[in-house]
C-alpha cells in the first residue's frame, strides 16, 4: 500500500458508512483510500452484526409489505427518543431510505423475507440475505472493484486539522507509521463502545460488567481526535444501544445470539433475588432496549430471568441453555441467590396474579396488583416445575456520544461552522439522531443514508 | 486429515447440538437454501437431524463467508465442514450391509481398487472367450463386432445382476435413513411434497445460494456448479437412456447391436456422453479451485473418485463408438465395460449416494413445510 500517494478522499473506517461513502465518491471520479483497523476476517466494524434497515416505504418495495411513510418512522423514532433528536436530520435518513433499497441492490446487497420469529419487522425492516457481513462482503468487492484503496489493519494514530480544515492522518500499518494527505476526510470509524477505560469514564466502576456485543475495535481514537481538534458533540458518553444479554456471552462480539427473549414471560431478579421492573410493559421488541440500561443499575450489574416449564420453548430460541432445577430453591442456589429470598419474591408475585387469558401475542389481561413493581401483562404464576434461568448482563451495541453534522454531512465545529472538508456518518454520528433509545434497523439507515451523502459532498468538495 | 482421524458420530453430534444452537439463535442465513428454515423448527437436534440436516446442505459455502461467527470469531463456527462430515457420517452409518460402510473411511483407494478390479476381470473373461486374433481384429458394424469378443448373455448377466444388486442396496440404504428421520413411509410417497422434492432436486434449485449463485469454488457466487452438475447429471441420464432405447431395440425388435450412428441410442449416448465430459471436467476443475476453509479433507478422494469414473465412463464410451470398427475396438469395450461395471457396483458405496439421501432429505423437509411451526413467540 502506497500511502504517500495524493488521494482525493480519505475514509477513516471500515463499516456500512464508510463503504457507502467510499462507494459513492469512487463512482464520482474520487480516488479513494479506506482505512479499516480491523483484519480482513473482521472488518466491517459492528455492520457485520447487523441484519437489516428500517426502511420508509410509500407502497410495497422489494421485499417489504404494505407501506411505512414517513411520518410513521418519525413518530416511532420521536418515542424511543424521548424527543432527543435532530428533526431535520432524522427526517432526511428516513426520506432517503428508500431510494437506499435499489441502490443496494445494484451495488450487491441481496434482501429476504424477514426471518423466523421477526414478523412484526416485515413490514418496516427489509433483511440483508445472510445479515450485515454478507452486506459488508458484498460491498467490499464492489469497492474493489471500483477501485477504492483499500488497507486492513491499519489504524488511524494522529489527525492534523487545522481550523476545522482537515490536513492529514497518521496511521500505523505493519508496524510503520505512514502520513496520509488528503483532499478531504470521512470520518466513520464507529463508536467507543469497545473502549473499556473510556466505557469506565462514563460509567465508573459498573462499565467492567458491561458485555460489548459488538466489534472489538471501536476504540473511539477518530471521535476522540476530532472532539480534540475542535468538532461539536452531540449525546452523552452514557448513552447507547444497551440490551440485556445473556451473562455468558463473550466479552465482545458475542451479537445477535446472546440475546434473551425470556424476560416478557417470567420474572427478572437482581442479586438480592428481587423484582425492579415491570416485565410486562410492553411488547418485547419495544421494550427490549430498556433492560440493558435497567440491569446496569442493579447492584453488579446483573439480573436473572426467571421462567417456569409453561414459557420454555415459547420464544426466540436463545444460544447458551437455561440454569435449570426442580425447585425454585434449588434454582436459587444454582444462581448463587439466596433461597428463602428467591422462594418469597415468587410467592408474592404468584400471589398478586389477577387471572386473565393469557396471549402473548397481544397486550393481554393476566397483570398482577398490589406489588411493586406490577406486571402489567402476561403475568403468569411460576409455579411449574422444572424452573429456568438465564443470568443477564448489559450488553452494549453501540454508543452515541459523536460529532454534529448537518445535512450535508459536514462535521461542525464547536462555534457551529461547518469544517470545510470533514465529513462524518456512521455510529460516529448518529447521536445527532438517536440522542436516546432504539429503534430496529435505524443504524443502517443512517449509516447508509449519511455514507452516501458523505461520499457524495467530500467527492464534489474533492474534485472541486 | 487421513481419514482415520475424521470425528467420530457422536463427537460430531454434540458439535452439531453446538452450532446449530447458534444458528438457531442467529438466523441470518435463512434465505440461503433449506437447511435453515428446517433447523429453526427445533430446539434441539438428535443424530436423526443432524443426518437430515447434513444431507439438506450441499456445501456450497454462502453461511460460512456470511457468517459472523465464523473462525476465527472464538465459536469457531464452520457449518459447512461440520455438514460435510456429518454426511459422511451417514454414507457409512446407513450403508447396505453395514460392513461396507467402512468403503466410506478411504473411499477414494476403494473406488480405484474396485476399478482396478473390474477392468482386471473383464480383460480376463474377454482373453478367455475370445481369441488374440478375434479380440485384436478390426470388424465392421456389419459383423456384429461387440458380440465377437464378448457374449450378449454375459453381459446381460453381468450387468443386470450388478444393477439389480445395486437398486437393492440403495433401497435398503434409503428405508434405513428414512427410518432415521421417524417419518413413516407413507409419508415419502405422499404425492405433494414428493412431486416438489422432485422438482427442487431436477433443477438444482438450492445451488443457487439464494439467487447469485454458490460461493463455490470461491467467495463470488456463480453458478458454475449448477451447470457442471446439471451436465452430468442430465449427461447420465441419457446415457441410461441410450442404454434403455438399446435394449428395447435388441429384446422387442431384434435389432443388434452396433447401432449407426444416426440412430437413437447413438444419438442420446453422444449427447449423453459429452455431458458426461464437460460436466465431470467441470466439477473437478471447480474442486481443486475449491476454498479450503469449507471442505472435509478427508473426502477428497470419494469425490473425485466418483467424479472421475463418471468421466473414465463418457470417455471410454466416446471412444469406443468412435473406433469400433478398428482394430482397438477389443480393448476399449473391455476397458469400456470394466469401468461401467465399477462404476455399478461402486455406486452404493461412494460419493454417488448422495442423490439418494439428498432426495430423502428434500422430501422431508417439503414434509415438514407443510407441518405448523412450533408454537414460538416473536422475538
Amino acid at each position: 500500500m502506497d500511502f504517500s500517494r495524493d488521494f482525493d478522499l480519505l475514509i477513516l473506517g471500515g463499516g456500512n458508512a464508510a463503504l457507502c461513502a467510499a462507494i459513492t465518491a469512487r463512482e464520482a471520479g474520487a480516488s479513494v483510500l479506506l482505512v479499516e483497523s480491523a483484519p480482513r476476517h473482521f472488518r466491517g466494524g459492528n455492520s457485520r452484526h447487523t441484519r437489516n434497515m428500517r426502511t420508509m416505504h410509500g407502497a410495497p418495495l422489494d421485499v417489504l409489505a404494505d407501506a411505512y411513510p414517513e411520518q410513521e418512522y418519525w413518530e416511532d423514532l420521536l418515542k424511543v427518543t424521548g424527543g432527543l433528536t435532530d428533526e431535520r436530520l432524522a427526517r432526511l435518513a428516513i426520506r432517503r431510505t428508500e431510494e437506499h433499497l435499489p441502490w443496494m441492490r445494484r451495488h450487491g446487497v441481496r434482501f429476504q423475507a424477514p426471518l423466523g420469529g421477526t414478523l412484526h419487522l416485515a413490514r418496516t425492516n427489509a433483511f440483508f440475505l445472510g445479515g450485515g457481513k454478507a452486506l459488508v462482503n458484498a460491498y467490499y468487492a464492489c469497492a474493489e472493484a471500483l477501485g477504492v484503496d483499500i488497507a486492513y489493519e491499519c489504524e488511524v494514530v494522529d489527525m492534523s486539522v487545522v481550523d476545522g480544515r482537515f490536513e492529514s492522518a497518521t496511521v500505523l500499518h505493519a508496524g510503520a507509521e505512514h502520513r496520509v494527505r488528503a483532499r478531504a476526510c470521512v470520518a466513520a470509524a464507529g463508536g467507543f463502545e469497545s473502549n473499556l477505560e473510556w466505557l469506565r469514564e462514563a460509567w465508573g466502576p459498573p462499565a467492567d460488567n458491561f458485555i460489548i456485543r459488538g466489534t472489538p475495535y471501536n476504540l473511539g481514537k477518530v471521535l476522540k481526535l476530532l472532539l480534540a481538534a475542535g468538532a461539536r458533540s452531540v449525546s452523552d458518553p452514557t448513552q447507547g444501544h444497551c440490551v440485556a444479554i445473556d451473562a455468558r456471552s463473550p466479552k465482545f462480539d458475542g451479537g445477535i445470539v446472546t440475546r434473551v427473549d425470556a424476560v416478557s414471560l417470567g420474572i427478572v431478579v437482581n442479586r438480592d433475588a428481587r423484582r425492579f421492573y415491570d416485565e410486562g410493559e410492553d411488547f418485547w421488541p419495544k421494550r427490549y432496549a430498556i433492560w440493558g440500561r435497567l440491569v446496569a443499575g442493579q447492584p453488579d450489574q446483573i439480573g436473572y430471568a426467571i421462567i417456569d416449564a409453561k414459557s420454555m420453548g415459547k420464544f426466540m430460541p436463545p444460544v447458551f441453555p437455561p440454569v435449570r432445577a426442580g425447585t425454585l430453591g434449588e434454582l436459587a442456589r444454582a444462581l448463587g441467590l439466596d433461597a428463602a429470598s428467591l422462594e418469597a419474591t415468587v410467592a408474592g408475585f404468584n400471589a398478586a396474579i389477577v387471572r386473565g387469558t393469557f396471549d402473548h401475542t397481544r397486550l393481554d389481561d393476566c397483570a398482577t396488583r398490589g406489588i411493586e413493581p406490577p406486571k402489567r401483562h402476561w403475568a403468569r404464576a411460576i409455579d411449574t416445575p422444572p424452573f429456568f434461568a438465564y443470568p443477564l448482563r448489559p450488553g452494549i451495541t453501540f454508543t452515541y456520544l459523536g460529532v454534529a453534522v448537518d445535512e450535508k454531512a459536514r462535521m461542525l465545529m464547536q462555534d457551529g461552522r461547518p469544517a470545510s472538508n470533514i465529513f462524518a456518518a456512521g455510529e460516529i454520528m448518529a447521536g445527532n439522531v438517536l440522542g436516546k433509545g432504539y429503534l430496529a434497523g435505524i443504524g443502517m439507515a443512517i449509516g447508509t443514508t449519511f455514507g452516501r451523502i458523505a461520499g457524495e459532498e467530500a467527492a464534489r468538495h474533492a474534485r472541486g | 486429515m487421513p481419514a482415520a482421524e475424521a470425528p467420530g458420530l457422536q463427537a460430531l453430534v454434540e458439535e452439531a447440538q453446538r452450532v446449530l444452537s447458534i444458528c438457531n439463535a442467529c438466523r441470518y442465513c435463512e434465505g440461503y437454501c433449506a437447511v435453515f428454515p428446517a433447523l429453526e423448527r427445533r430446539l434441539s437436534f438428535t443424530e436423526g437431524d443432524v443426518h437430515y440436516l447434513a444431507n439438506l446442505c450441499h456445501n456450497c459455502g454462502s453461511c460460512l463467508y456470511a457468517c459472523q461467527y465464523a473462525p476465527p470469531h472464538e465459536f469457531q463456527l464452520n457449518f459447512p465442514r461440520l455438514m460435510a462430515q456429518a454426511r459422511n457420517q451417514t454414507y457409512r452409518h446407513y450403508a447396505w450391509p453395514a460392513f461396507l460402510g467402512r468403503a466410506f473411511e478411504r473411499n477414494g483407494w476403494v473406488v480405484s481398487l474396485a476399478t482396478a478390479a473390474c477392468l482386471a476381470l473383464v480383460f480376463a473373461f474377454t482373453a478367455w472367450y475370445a481369441s488374440p486374433e478375434r479380440f485384436f481384429a478390426a470388424w465392421s458394424d456389419a459383423q456384429g463386432s461387440f458380440y465377437a469378443v464378448l457374449p450378449h448373455e454375459a453381459l446381460v448377466t453381468a450387468f443386470g445382476s450388478a444393477f439389480l444388486y445395486v437398486l437393492f442396496a440403495l433401497a435398503m440404504s434409503f428405508n434405513r435413513f428414512w427410518a432415521g428421520t421417524g417419518e413413516r413411509l407413507a409419508d415419502f410417497l405422499h404425492p405433494v411434497p414428493l412431486a416438489a422434492a422432485k422438482w427442487d432436486a431436477a433443477g438444482l434449485r438450492y445451488l443457487d445460494g439464494g439467487g447469485d449463485g454458490c460461493t463455490y469454488p470461491d467467495e463470488k457466487p456463480s453458478f458454475a456448479r449448477r451447470h457442471f452438475h446439471h451436465l452430468t447429471f442430465y449427461g447420465f441420464m441419457l446415457c441410461f437412456a441410450a442404454t434403455s432405447v438399446a435394449t428395447v431395440y435388441h429384446y422387442v425388435f431384434g435389432w443388434k447391436a452396433p447401432y449407426p450412428m444416426a440412430s437413437l441410442p447413438v444419438v442420446l449416448g453422444v449427447l449423453g456422453g459429452i455431458g458426461l465430459v464437460i460436466g465431470p471436467v467441470g466439477l473437478l476443475w471447480l474442486k481443486s479451485r475449491r476454498d479450503a476453509e469449507l471442505v472435509d479433507p478427508s473426502q477428497d478422494g470419494m469425490d473425485a473418485g466418483f467424479i472421475a469414473l463418471l468421466l473414465l465412463t463418457s470417455l471410454t464410451g466416446l471412444a469406443l463408438l468412435f473406433l469400433r470398427e478398428t482394430r482397438a475396438m477389443g480393448m476399449l469395450l473391455a476397458a469400456h465395460l470394466g469401468v461401467v461395471l465399477a462404476l455399478f457396483l461402486t455406486l452404493p458405496y461412494g460419493k454417488f449416494v448422495h442423490a439418494v439421501y439428498r432426495f430423502a432429505a428434500l422430501v422431508r423437509f417439503h414434509i415438514e413445510r407443510r407441518r405448523p411451526l412450533p408454537d414460538v413467540a416473536a422475538e
